[in-house]
Formats: structure tokens, C-alpha cells, sequence
């Protein structure tokens, strides 16, 4: 993945450097026709391949693309025999993308039969289809190429797109299939979503599973045949899941991960197109997938939900909050037990928990800046405000440890390790309804006595 | 059709690499990673297109080199992503190996300005032109790709022979092989390693879409024969030799039927093993469609006839009417079987007749009982239940029932009464 943004930086800049941004001036202000055309196409459908990749991918079917796409040659290269028996050139697109599509359909029929009869894995029946039906097209095409009248030149392209022959009609078509898959999406979004999530529910509501799943195969049929001539047959595949996966890491919201999925596939088709059109040796297909995956590495460090700073900065929170706790109540249970205006040593500390190299010395500089505790000679002490704040949290703690002695019958040898998991993420009202299950047995302010004694710790992680 | 020499050269190698794919196919196909040799075929591109720009040549070291690197980072990214990200396996690999595809097209047509490096003439060998690259060894001129794919064979055959057990845990239950100390992401990467390594020298010498056929379809074809993983596993190779061999006489032969000249053989071997899958899918002794409606068939059968026994019984004891009768087919085929006859146009029961139909309505009875007095079922659906587990009681079954309900005589719903059970 680095590896590919690298080398779009590799090739971008010394093309840049010399002197070409008049010409990406151009092309992203629009002003050609036929620039219009193949980035407003391949942008179309950047959005209905997210769109759709969407729920693919959450349904874990994310390589049903690859064996559509895959599926598609042989009907490509019958319909170019077809074409040339009935006398034509056998190039004539849409008779080719007709080829294409029925091709793909029989593909996914094959799918469906195949899952039905068996219970072969669904990787293993993707893989079925799509080595035998490209196998097929391979030897359909090995016996074209050895044809006489007509030169099969050319069909290749559909492996590996040739986005900048586009011409105005095809970008049109494009348009419509976007549009009518598009409208799909949204018409069927509830079903969709039932589908993707809970299929049980679908079928409790009485909707047809099978046709509804029928109907999201066939969008991909119909994603892939359009994709095919813009990016090629292996790549449409990229633009079916490279999005969704990147917006993945944006939201948890089904609805803004399908916008957005369309936005980052109408994005990476804009950009990529444009950035192809610039430079004269970048063919189209490979910079769109580039543009995606580009997104997707910064999706994966970057994004708000599940990006991995975004996870490793939550992670390091949590851990900070937990062991701030962790010493602000130790520091309170062992002054409990020392005379009042002794310092608390670092070595009675150690002695009740357990401490990961300098986490303790940390820990207690951070409560000290927080005013929490004092450092004073000999050791430490509590702050009037770090008093309050322990009391508070010590207090909670075994509020947490009644609840489980005598609500949930945990033994109470168990209890300190389930309190201390949990009172970490103890909310208020919680709090508050324990407050009131317990106060009878303990006056408000006072925290209540520890239930059991506060020995030194016997083993690691344990208080 | 004219068989050659070169024939036999193609058919050969075609077989070796089929064995070789075949045989890993099955430990992707249980981990579910069956996709991984199509990832990989494309995957490799970059690869192959960075070897050739630092060399400058198109040698096959470190072409071959350059390949099993994209290949084996191809496994070790898709790992890697899905691990990180928390995203699922395919959805991985089908990041990974579209995005490589993509750097290797740019890659190559970049270099393309320097010297011809056709995309598809690089990805893919060809089975036809193995034959005419031969090397000399002991004096015969054996054909490199033969030699190549015997090696990657070799190789295979040794590290499974020697690991089957650590990849066969592994490959099932991971958590168990790990507890067992026996390192099942090593075992994982090592196998990931012989995939790439396979792939590739296959690529170079018959063709990429041999080898994703060959390491998806005859472990699948082999799983609806089998249940058990080292039958599956000769069995797929028995796949991989039998849809090389059909293949190659299809690629001769059926382009000739339509009036072509002959086709690529590697794609009509994919064909073959398409053609063996599915005549395994529809034959198959135990799971294959026939089988299964066969078995749907014997099972309606069965219970058409107990239904019908059941009347016959309950009409003969008059607890009912007289006019309710099975349907003609079905009294017909109780003829056949020797359960009833028909004297002067009346039906009875033959002993062996009366003796089936017992059972099937003492179970019923039972079942009744059991429902209402044990089960807490209201009297009046209890009926309905029973209708359906008479016919899947067994004899032992029916021992405990009559053990749990102690007096079976009195049906709860007025329904028949058995004579002694």
C-alpha cells in the first residue's frame, strides 16, 4: 500500500517537474470534451461500484466482483464469434458488453446453484466459477486468435481498460447504468440493509431473500460489464471494494458509509482519470485503483472510527485513565492505613499492585501537575482535591464489591479483580443506582469499609 | 486429431503443475483461502516488472525471484491489513492484489518505453511453446518447463509429506496447533511461501489461469467426494491429472467440431475441471444432487406409505369412516410392496401390512402421550406433532417413549387405541 502511493508520488513528480501543470490545469478545469466525458463516466461509476461494493463488502461477499468480472470473457469472446459469423468486425461495443453481461448473468446463476446444492465454502465457489468461466474464455479466445477473417486485436483491452478511448455515448451509458443502480440502492436501502445485517429478519418480514439477493448479484453484473471498458475486468473489481472498505474506517452509520464510499469511488475515478489524461504514459484503470488504495491507506491510519491512530490513541486514553485510577486509589487505601500526615512510600505502593516498569512514577507526575497528590518528604500525599477524588472513586469501587458479594454471589476472594475491570467503566447512573441499593447499609459521605483486608498483592495485576 | 510428441511434452507438464497446484489447493480450500492463487496470479505483476527494471533483462531467475517476493507479500499484506484494520480475509486480499495488479500495470508501462514488456506476455507462459525450450541433461533434451515443474513438484510433495500433519491442524483448528507448540502462522506463511512459489513457476511455463483453476476446483470437486482430508487430497489429484488429460484431447478436438482450428490448452484444462466438478456436483454417491433427491424421494416414500399404512389400519379398526381411503397411487404401491390386498373390492391389511402400520401408530401414540403428559403440549396440537414424528421414530426410540409414558393406552385425544403394545 505504501508502495503504491510511493509510486504515484515517483511518477507524478518528475513528470510535474517538468512543466506539465498547465496541462493538469486543463484537464481538471474541464475545458476539453472528451476529458469531460471519461472523468464524469469513470466518476459515475466510482459511485454506483461504492454503492454496491457497500453492502458486498458487509455481507463478506466482497470477491463475488472478481468471479462476475472474471465470468464476463467468455461471453465477451462468443460474442465477438457471434458477431463475426453474422459478417460484422465482431468489435462492435455494445454487442460486446451484451456478451459480456449475459455472461456474467450465467455466472451468477452458476453461484446461486452451486451454493444451493452444496456447502462448499464461498470462496471456493467464487473461485469455481471464475477459474472455469475465464478458463473457458481463454480457450475461446485461443481459438479466435487463430482465426483467418477476422483479427481478435484489440479484445484484450477489456483485461485491462482502456479508460481513455471513451467516447461521449460511452460515458453516457455509463451515466445511466450509475443512475439506474444508483436508484436501486435507494429503492431497496431497507431490504439491502436487512440483508446485510440480519437476514433472519428479512426473512421474518416475508421478504423474498432470494430474489433480493438475486437483485444485488445482478447489480454487480451490471456494475462489472460498465467497468469493464473503463478499468478492465481486473480492476472494477478494486473500485467493488477498495472504497467501502476505506469509508469503513469513517462510520458505523450504514447510511453515511454507503455516501461515502460513493463519494470516495466517485473521487478515486475522477482524480485518477484526470491525473491519466495529464501525463501521457499512465494508463487510466491502474491510476484509479492507485487513487483507491491511496484512500484506503489513509482510511486505515486516519479514520475517525476504526483508523489506526485513531484506535491507538483510544487504546493509550483508556490505558492513561485506567492506571491514573488504579494510583489515586492505591495511593488512598494505602494512606488509610498509614498515620494521618505520613508520607505514602513508593515501596507500600508497590507492595498492594502490581506496576509495569516507570508506570507508577508516571502516573503519580501526572496526578501531581493535576494538583492530586503532593510529593513530600519521604514519599506522597493525597491533595485535598485528590482526598475527594479517590474517596470518590474508592468508594465506588466497593460499592462495586457489595453489589457483587451479595447481588451477584461472587466469592469474595474473586471480587477485586471484577470490581477493578469494571469500575472503569462504571457510568453515573450506575453509580447512582447502586448508591441507592446500598446507602441503607452505609452513611452517604463515608466510603464504605473494604470488604476484604487490603493486603500486600500475591500475584501480578491483582491489588 | 494427430498426437506428437510435442503432445506428450505439453500434456506432461500441464499434469506436473496440475499435481503441484492441486495438492496446496486443498489446505487453501479448508482455510478458506481458496482465492489466494487468483490473487496471487495477479498479484505478482509488480513483481515481475521491478526484476526486470533493476535487471534490464527479461532472465527467468530473477523474474522468478521478483514474482515469489509479490507473492509472498501478497499473503503477508493481506494478513496484514486484515489483522490491523479488522477487516475481513477477502476483502483484504481483494485490496491487496488489485492495488498490486494496478502498481505492476503502471510499472510496466512505464518500462514499455524502454524495451517491448508486454503485460500479458510477461504474466503468462504458454503450455504450447513448452516443448520447444529444451535443456540437456544426461544427454536428453528434456523441456525446461517439464524440469521446473517436476522441481516445484518435488517440493511440494516433500513439505507436505513431511509438515501434513502441522499444516493439517493448522489448517483446521489453529488455536489447537498453536497449544500443540506447532506454529501455525509459520506453518500459515510457509504455505503462503509454497503458493506464491508454485504460482509463479507455473505462470511462467503453462499459463496463469491453469494454476488458479488448478488450486480451487479439484479440492472443491474432491470435498463433495470426500469428507476426510487425505482422501480429498488423492482424490484432487486424481482431478488434476484426469482435467489435464481431457483437457488437452478437448483443446484438439472440440474447437474441430465448430469448424475451428485447435485452442489454448490450459484454458480447456480449466474447462475439464470445470466439467469434473460438476458431473461430481450432479453424481456424487452421497452429496451430489442425484443422491439427494434420491434420498428426498425415498424419505417421501416412506412417509406416503406410513400415512397411507396408518389409514388402512385406522379404517379396519373403524375409528374411521369407511370411505377414507389413501390415494389409488399409493395403494397401488402398497401391493407392490406386499403391505395390502384387495379381495372383492375390499382392502386389507397383509400381516406384514398390519405389523408396519403397528408401529407407525403405536409411535404415534406414544408421541401423543409424550407431548401432552411430558412436554406441557395443549391435547389438541399434540396430534399434529405426532403425525410428523411417527415417521422419524426408530425402534429404539420408541423403547425409551414407551419406558417415559408408563401407560401408552389411552391416547389423550380419543384417537386410536392399541390392542397390547
Amino acid at each position: 500500500m505504501l508502495l503504491a502511493v510511493g509510486l504515484i508520488a515517483l511518477i507524478a513528480i518528475p513528470v510535474y517537474a517538468e512543466g506539465v501543470s498547465p496541462a493538469l490545469r486543463r484537464i481538471f478545469s474541464l475545458r476539453d470534451y472528451n476529458t469531460r466525458v471519461v472523468m464524469g463516466g469513470t466518476g459515475l461509476l466510482g459511485i454506483a461500484c461504492g454503492v454496491i461494493g457497500t453492502f458486498m463488502v458487509l455481507r463478506k461477499k466482497a470477491l463475488l466482483g472478481d468471479a462476475i468480472s472474471h465470468a464476463t470473457l467468455p461471453g465477451i469472446a462468443i460474442a465477438f464469434l457471434v458477431m463475426v459469423a453474422a459478417g460484422g468486425s465482431g468489435k462492435y461495443l455494445p454487442g460486446l458488453l451484451i456478451g459480456a453481461a449475459l455472461a456474467g448473468l450465467l455466472g451468477m446463476g452458476t453461484i446461486i446453484v452451486v451454493r444451493h446444492h452444496t456447502r462448499l465454502p464461498e470462496d471456493a465457489i467464487l473461485g469455481i466459477v471464475l477459474s472455469i468461466f475465464f478458463g473457458a474464455g481463454v480457450a475461446i479466445l485461443g481459438v479466435i486468435q487463430k482465426m483467418s477473417t477476422a483479427s481478435a486485436a484489440g479484445l484484450e483491452t477489456f483485461i485491462y481498460g482502456k479508460t481513455a478511448s471513451m467516447l461521449a455515448e460511452d460515458g453516457r451509458r455509463i451515466a445511466w447504468a450509475a443512475l439506474v443502480l444508483i436508484s436501486v440502492s435507494l429503492l431497496l436501502f431497507k431490504e439491502f440493509r436487512a440483508l446485510c445485517f440480519d437476514s433472519s429478519f428479512a426473512r421474518v418480514q416475508g421478504w423474498p431473500i432470494r430474489t433480493l439477493d438475486a437483485v444485488m448479484m445482478g447489480m454487480v453484473v451490471t456494475a462489472t460489464v460498465i467497468g469493464l471498458q473503463a478499468v478492465g475486468l481486473i480492476l472494477v473489481i478494486a473500485l467493488l471494494i477498495i472504497p467501502p472498505s476505506a469509508a469503513r474506517f469513517w462510520t458505523e452509520e450504514l447510511r453515511v458509509l454507503v455516501w461515502l464510499a460513493a463519494g470516495m469511488g466517485a473521487f478515486s475515478g475522477i482524480v485518477g482519470s484526470g491525473l491519466s489524461a495529464a501525463f501521457p504514459d499512465l494508463p487510466a484503470g491502474g491510476v484509479i485503483v492507485l487513487v483507491a488504495a491511496g484512500v484506503f491507506l489513509v482510511s486505515l491510519l486516519f479514520g475517525r472510527a476504526r483508523g489506526l491512530v485513531f484506535r491507538a490513541v483510544a487504546h493509550f486514553r483508556l490505558e492513561q485513565r485506567i492506571t491514573r485510577q488504579n494510583a489515586l486509589r492505591a495511593l488512598f487505601e494505602v494512606s488509610e492505613q498509614t498515620p494521618p500526615n505520613q508520607p505514602v512510600t513508593e515501596k507500600a505502593l508497590h507492595e498492594v499492585r502490581y506496576w509495569r516498569g516507570m508506570q507508577l512514577r508516571r502516573a503519580l507526575r501526572r496526578l501531581e501537575r493535576g494538583e492530586l497528590v503532593r510529593r513530600i518528604p519521604g514519599g506522597w500525599r493525597l491533595t485535598a482535591d485528590g482526598q475527594q477524588e479517590a474517596q470518590r472513586m474508592v468508594r465506588n469501587h466497593r460499592l462495586w464489591e457489595l453489589y457483587l458479594i451479595h447481588h451477584a454471589a461472587i466469592a469474595p476472594s474473586h471480587v477485586d479483580r471484577d470490581a477493578d475491570l469494571i469500575e472503569h467503566v462504571l457510568g453515573h447512573e450506575m453509580v447512582t443506582e447502586l448508591e441507592t441499593l446500598l446507602a441503607a447499609a452505609t452513611p452517604e459521605p463515608t466510603v464504605p469499609a473494604s470488604p476484604h483486608p487490603i493486603a500486600p498483592s500475591t500475584g501480578e495485576g491483582h491489588a | 486429431m494427430s498426437w506428437t510428441l510435442l503432445d506428450t511434452w505439453m500434456l506432461a507438464t500441464g499434469i506436473l503443475s496440475a499435481l503441484s497446484c492441486a495438492l496446496l489447493g486443498n489446505f487453501l480450500f479448508v482455510r478458506r483461502l481458496s482465492l489466494m492463487g487468483d490473487a496471487i496470479s495477479h498479484a505478482v505483476l509488480p513483481g515481475l516488472a521491478v526484476a526486470f527494471l533493476v535487471t534490464g533483462s527479461r532472465d527467468s531467475g530473477p523474474m522468478l525471484l521478483g514474482a515469489v517476493i509479490a507473492g509472498v507479500l501478497t499473503a503477508v499484506l493481506t494478513q496484514g491489513i486484515s489483522h490491523a484494520g479488522k477487516v475481513e480475509e477477502s476483502t483484504s486480499m481483494g485490496i491487496v492484489f488489485t492495488t498490486l495488479f494496478a502498481v505492476g500495470l503502471l510499472l510496466i508501462v512505464r518500462a514499455a518505453d524502454r524495451v517491448d514488456l508486454d503485460p500479458s506476455c510477461v504474466l503468462y507462459g504458454s503450455l504450447e511453446l513448452t516443448p520447444l525450450d529444451t535443456l540437456e541433461i544426461a544427454g536428453l533434451h528434456l523441456p525446461r518447463a517439464f524440469l521446473v515443474n517436476l522441481s516445484v513438484l518435488a517440493v511440494n510433495v516433500l513439505v507436505v509429506w513431511l509438515l501434513f500433519k502441522e499444516f493439517m491442524i493448522g489448517a483446521f483448528d489453529p488455536m489447537l496447533a498453536a497449544t500443540q507448540g506447532f506454529r501455525p502462522r509459520w506453518m500459515h506463511q510457509l504455505l503462503m511461501a509454497l503458493v506464491a512459489l508454485t504460482a509463479v513457476a507455473c505462470f511462467e511455463t503453462v499459463g496463469s489461469i491453469l494454476v488458479v483453476a488448478m488450486l480451487i476446483v479439484p479440492a472443491a470437486t474432491a470435498r463433495l467426494l470426500s469428507n476426510r482430508l487425505p482422501v480429498m487430497l488423492s482424490l484432487s489429484l486424481g482431478v488434476a491429472v484426469g482435467s489435464a488429460i481431457l483437457g488437452h484431447l478437448g483443446a484438439l478436438t472440440i474447437p474441430r467440431l465448430f469448424g475451428f482450428e485447435d485452442t489454448t490448452t490450459s484454458g480447456m484444462m480449466a474447462v475439464a475441471a470445470g466439467v469434473l466438478f460438476f458431473t461430481a456436483l450432479i453424481f456424487a454417491p452421497r452429496s451430489g444432487i442425484l443422491a439427494h433427491a434420491r434420498d428426498q424421494r425415498a424419505l417421501r416414500h416412506r412417509i406416503e406409505n406410513e400415512d397411507a399404512l396408518a389409514t388402512l389400519y385406522r379404517r379396519e379398526r373403524h375409528e374411521i369412516p369407511a370411505s377414507e381411503l389413501p390415494a389409488p397411487r399409493l395403494l397401488r404401491r402398497l401391493i407392490r410392496r406386499g403391505f395390502a390386498s384387495q379381495t372383492s373390492g375390499e382392502w386389507k391389511l397383509t400381516s406384514r401390512g398390519k405389523e408396519e402400520a403397528e408401529s407407525v401408530v403405536h409411535a404415534h401414540v406414544l408421541w401423543e402421550r409424550f407431548l401432552v403428559d411430558h412436554a406441557n403440549m395443549r391435547e389438541d396440537h399434540a396430534h399434529q406433532s405426532s403425525e410428523r414424528l411417527e415417521h422419524v421414530t426408530t425402534a429404539e426410540m420408541r423403547e425409551i417413549l414407551t419406558e417415559v409414558v408408563e401407560n401408552p393406552d389411552n391416547s389423550p385425544d380419543g384417537g386410536p387405541q392399541l390392542p397390547s403394545a
